[in-house]
């Protein structure tokens, strides 16, 4: 991906310079070589920070919430999806936005990267599709696709949606065959095992809300568990309230969600919540035939009326 | 004081024996990493773990702790009274927890044993824990305790100290509590200058094996208000989701909200850890929120852990260098870089 | 071995309920203790605060608006708001509930010995001050103070807090009370109408040594009535505030009401200005 990130810098030179936006938004090397941090450059001697690869696992569309700046954007396949999304929901105005679009052939998850080092990792490389994982002493190649982040390797959308430039060519989009095997595997669970399935996900949560602050969508200037009057769910770690917490969030999410996967890439617990959203996902799929983000001309069918609506949940 | 040594084959049945003495404390295996809480029933402290990503503060300070119970039935005597949760005082040992968790829990009870307050569900268990400690042979590469006035092999705030040899632990008791643990768990002791001798070498080794630190002495040599207006924060803290990872990771936070909960005609008032990174940790009723700007949350946290405390306690900062804010952030905000930017900042007079 | 529990109230019954202010927003709750020792123990002084503790819903901390001169009862003055005030507002006398307390620093009683003392309040924080005015006034304690002036003042008449009481200590001659509103349209008001910075320009005592300011107000009031104090001569370490913040275990403990490095439930919630030019401004 290092084309990417020369690309990605000479475009937020030649931005900044021009005084065509007042900031760029990207990411930048992190103090840890699995990880990347986002990061605001206003300068264009700064531009030499940003970076691209392939542990760019936040969505950037987070951090674009109700600027009123214009804005240099670094977006993948999925980040541009919510910046669409995020348009439709005026969040941000499409003129504020110069999208820098990156094809994205995924990220590294980030246990599976630490699991082949074993002392401490000192430095990924990824060329054509090998990740390099050094450690001390040590190097092993891995193929990317064998250490793909689970969103990714159901990604539907690698090339981005919009963009007002590309930092590098378009990338063959994925053939997926069975896109939501986990959901139908969870789904085909008789209710006690499922519940289980469940209690057991959630277990270790401490509601820090990752999840929800890495998510673009989660963005309501008071989230349902801060209210108090009415106060909807406890803020204890009792079970109960954890699993209404992630069940009421991946509804909110619903019609919305891109599976970008910053959520699963945020949790300190590796709690993989992302079953829920997912199964939203297929939902939206199967009954309306919605994709989110796609274009930004098409409402999602959560906040559309129409005439026509099947409505057989009602009969 | 003397040097015990156990094998790792007989370290459960030890364990089993302890319990006859104490409720365990220790580390769990979840899924691929460990948390530390109080073991149920017949659980066994894991010691070989590295990546533990709930720090020993639960036993001190869990998370979501009941402190009264209350009834709102009018008719019942007592009602609207609160009533204090009882307590188990059995002895707890918290076996595996490294020298630096220890090292914090310390900095935990400056917090909640003050010469006005003391705080009753803090002090109630501390009061009744033996510190069994695990050294650290293999500091992980965001592990920089030795800059924090601790260290993986320091012993200063633990009753034993264990050290993990390959087949066995041998173990240091530095204190009667420690000596009291080592005859309820049955350990054996051993000859104690070829164990010291093992344990300097080891120490040293993993000693050398951190490479990272930070500096703190311009931070205490500079004003507070001077460092709370320098321009650097909203940079540094861009990135900050705000949510509570690293609150909740660190081993010395201690922040708390108080909640009730009721159903139907009964009550609890319970604390739950709080992060001061949330949106409603300062916010006032009225709406005013004198910390509403997501950056301000974010310089409050740092300015506490590395200013606010050292001025207030002249003991060090309030950071143990456990390293798992580092690695559990998720857009990677390094408290070593953030100390390095405020240690480093010259004000332009 | 039991530790004495600094979040435990006393249980309390609400003795009797009075609406203060024509808006209806602001309540005077009299609270008599359960247990007659309870109140040796809720050993305070003026400028305290308590937290008010209703189980089931939560706990407010509230400014102590009795005097310690005034014995069998505690009064708190509370502002409807949020969700614990709300439910207290909707109270009623013989119900039962908690305080815990006295919590936070005092106004600097030993310092003002023998010191003249402006006050100067707006709104409803004038609850404290209450309480210090009528500890001072009281005969055991009135020599050990020099001059009392007091500027105070509302929106307009009905928005005053212990419009009563005012007008009492109006009368006396050994306070001087400037009672003002900033607007009515009672032709028969008897006393000031201007806002509270302009009042303390025309009426407050030059500074000295020997003179003292204590300031609580809402934020645009103290914005505009510090400049009149300081062309007064009145120093930052004679100019004293009671502050507020967001509060939850009052004992210094759970975090949230930083300055800086004071909190203001232990370290607070009295200031002096300059105390305060050196912290960070998150209150």
């Amino acid at each position: 991906m290092n084309q990417y990130t020369e690309r990605i810098r000479e475009i937020a030179k030649t931005l900044l310079r021009e005084g065509r936006v007042d900031v760029v938004i990207g990411f930048r090397k992190a103090s840890l070589p699995y990880m990347a941090e986002p990061v605001a450059i206003t300068r264009e001697a700064e531009a030499d920070q940003l970076i691209f690869d392939c542990n760019c696992r936040m969505n950037l569309a987070n951090y674009v919430t109700e600027r009123t700046d214009n804005i240099g954007i670094v977006a993948k396949g999925c980040d541009s999806r919510n910046l669409v999304n995020h348009i439709i929901e005026n969040k941000i105005a499409r003129d504020q936005l110069y999208v820098i679009g990156v094809p994205c052939t995924g990220m590294a998850d980030k246990n599976m990267l630490l699991e082949n080092a074993e002392g401490g990792i000192t430095e990924i490389t990824e060329t054509d599709g090998q990740v390099t994982i050094k450690s001390e002493g040590e190097e092993k190649q891995v193929a990317k696709a064998d250490i793909l982040q689970a969103n990714c390797r159901t990604c539907i959308r690698r090339n981005p949606v919009i963009y007002d430039e590309l930092a590098g060519d378009e990338v063959a989009e994925l053939e997926l065959t069975d896109r939501f095997a986990d959901v139908d595997e969870i789904d085909a669970m008789p209710p006690e095992e499922k519940s289980t399935f469940f209690d057991n996900l959630f277990a270790a949560c401490t509601r820090c809300y990752a999840c929800r602050n890495a998510c673009p969508l989660c963005y309501c200037p008071t989230c349902f568990v801060d209210e108090s009057r009415p106060q909807w769910v406890g803020k204890s770690v009792d079970p109960v309230d954890v699993k209404t917490y992630h069940f009421l969030r991946a509804f909110h999410d619903a019609g919305r969600c891109t599976d970008c996967g910053a959520c699963e890439a945020a949790c300190p617990m590796d709690i993989k919540m992302r079953y829920l959203t997912r199964k939203t996902i297929k939902t939206c799929v199967d009954r309306y035939g919605w994709e989110v983000g796609m274009n930004l001309e098409d409402r999602p069918p959560l906040d559309t009326y129409s005439p026509e609506d099947p409505d057989e949940f009602i009969r | 004081m003397k040097t015990i040594k156990i094998k790792k084959s007989e370290w459960a049945g030890a364990m089993d024996k302890a319990r006859n003495t104490y409720r365990l404390a220790g580390p769990v295996k979840h899924q691929d990493y460990h948390v530390f809480r109080e073991l149920e029933a017949a659980g066994i402290p894991d010691l070989e773990y590295g990546d533990l990503r709930i720090s020993p503060k639960t036993v001190v300070m869990p998370q979501s702790e009941p402190m009264f119970t209350f009834n709102l039935d009018e008719h019942k005597e007592d009602h609207h009274v609160l009533h204090e949760v009882p307590f188990d005082d059995t002895p707890r040992a918290v076996v595996g927890i490294r020298p630096y968790d220890a090292r914090a829990i310390q900095i935990l009870k400056k917090n909640f044993d003050t010469d006005d307050y003391q705080d009753p569900y803090f002090l109630r268990r501390y009061n009744c824990c033996t510190f069994i400690g695990l050294a650290d042979t293999d500091p992980s590469p965001t592990n920089f305790s030795l800059s924090c006035g601790t260290g993986p092999f320091d012993e200063t705030d633990l009753d034993m100290l264990l050290v993990d040899t390959g087949d066995d632990y041998i173990g240091k008791v530095l204190t009667d509590k420690g000596e009291a643990f080592a005859a309820a768990a049955g350990f054996k002791e051993t000859d104690a200058a070829e164990a010291d001798a093992t344990i300097a070498e080891m120490k040293t080794k993993a000693e050398a094996q951190i490479t990272t630190g930070v500096e703190y002495d311009n931070i205490a040599a500079m004003d507070e208000l001077t460092l709370h207006q320098a321009p650097f924060w909203e940079e540094i803290a861009f990135a900050c989701i705000n949510c509570g990872t690293c609150t909740f990771a660190c081993p010395t936070c201690w922040c708390f909200d108080i909640q009730d909960e009721v159903e139907g005609k009964h009550g609890i008032r319970m604390r739950n850890w709080d992060t001061c990174m949330s949106e409603v940790y300062s916010r006032h009723a009225s709406g005013h929120d004198p910390r509403g700007k997501p950056f301000q949350r974010t310089r409050n946290r740092f300015m506490h852990k590395l200013k606010y405390f050292l001025d207030k306690y002249n003991d060090g900062i309030m950071c143990v260098g456990c390293g798992r804010c580092i690695s559990q952030c998720p857009v990677n905000i390094d408290i070593r870089t953030v100390c390095k930017t405020m240690n480093d900042y010259q004000p332009e007079n | 071995m039991t530790l004495p529990n600094p979040y435990q109230p006393y249980p309390v019954r609400i003795d009797n309920i009075k609406t203060e202010t024509e808006d209806r927003l602001l309540k005077t709750f009299t609270f008599v203790f359960l247990n007659p020792d309870d109140e040796d123990k809720f050993n305070y002084q003026a400028g305290q605060f308590a937290e008010l503790s209703i189980p089931g819903q939560g706990e407010i901390p509230i400014g102590i608006a009795s005097s310690p001169t005034e014995k069998g009862f505690v009064k708190f003055t509370v502002f409807r708001t949020g969700k614990v005030t709300s439910f207290l507002h909707s109270m009623e006398a013989g119900d039962i509930m908690g305080i815990r307390g006295p919590l936070g620093n005092c106004y600097p009683w030993e310092t003002l010995q023998g010191k003249n003392i402006l006050i100067i309040g707006g709104g409803f924080a004038f609850t404290t001050l209450r309480s210090s005015i009528k500890m001072m006034l009281d005969p055991v304690n009135r020599d050990r103070f020099g001059n009392i002036d007091v500027v105070y003042g509302a929106r307009n008449p009905g928005l005053l807090l212990y419009l009563d009481e005012l007008k009492e200590w109006e009368t006396r001659d050994d306070i001087n009370m400037h009672i003002t509103v900033d607007g009515t349209d009672d032709p028969d008001w008897p006393y000031h109408t201007g806002f509270v910075p302009k009042i303390t320009e025309d009426v407050a005592p030059e500074a000295d040594k020997d003179t003292y300011a204590i300031i609580c107000g809402p934020p645009v009031m103290i914005k505009f009535t510090l400049p009149v104090l300081e062309n007064l001569g009145y120093s930052h370490d004679n100019i004293i505030m009671s502050l507020e913040n967001r509060m939850k275990c009052g004992v210094g403990m759970c975090g949230r009401c930083n300055i800086g490095k004071e909190l203001v439930c232990k370290d607070g919630p009295v200031f002096t200005l300059a105390e305060l030019n050196e912290t960070p401004r998150e209150y």
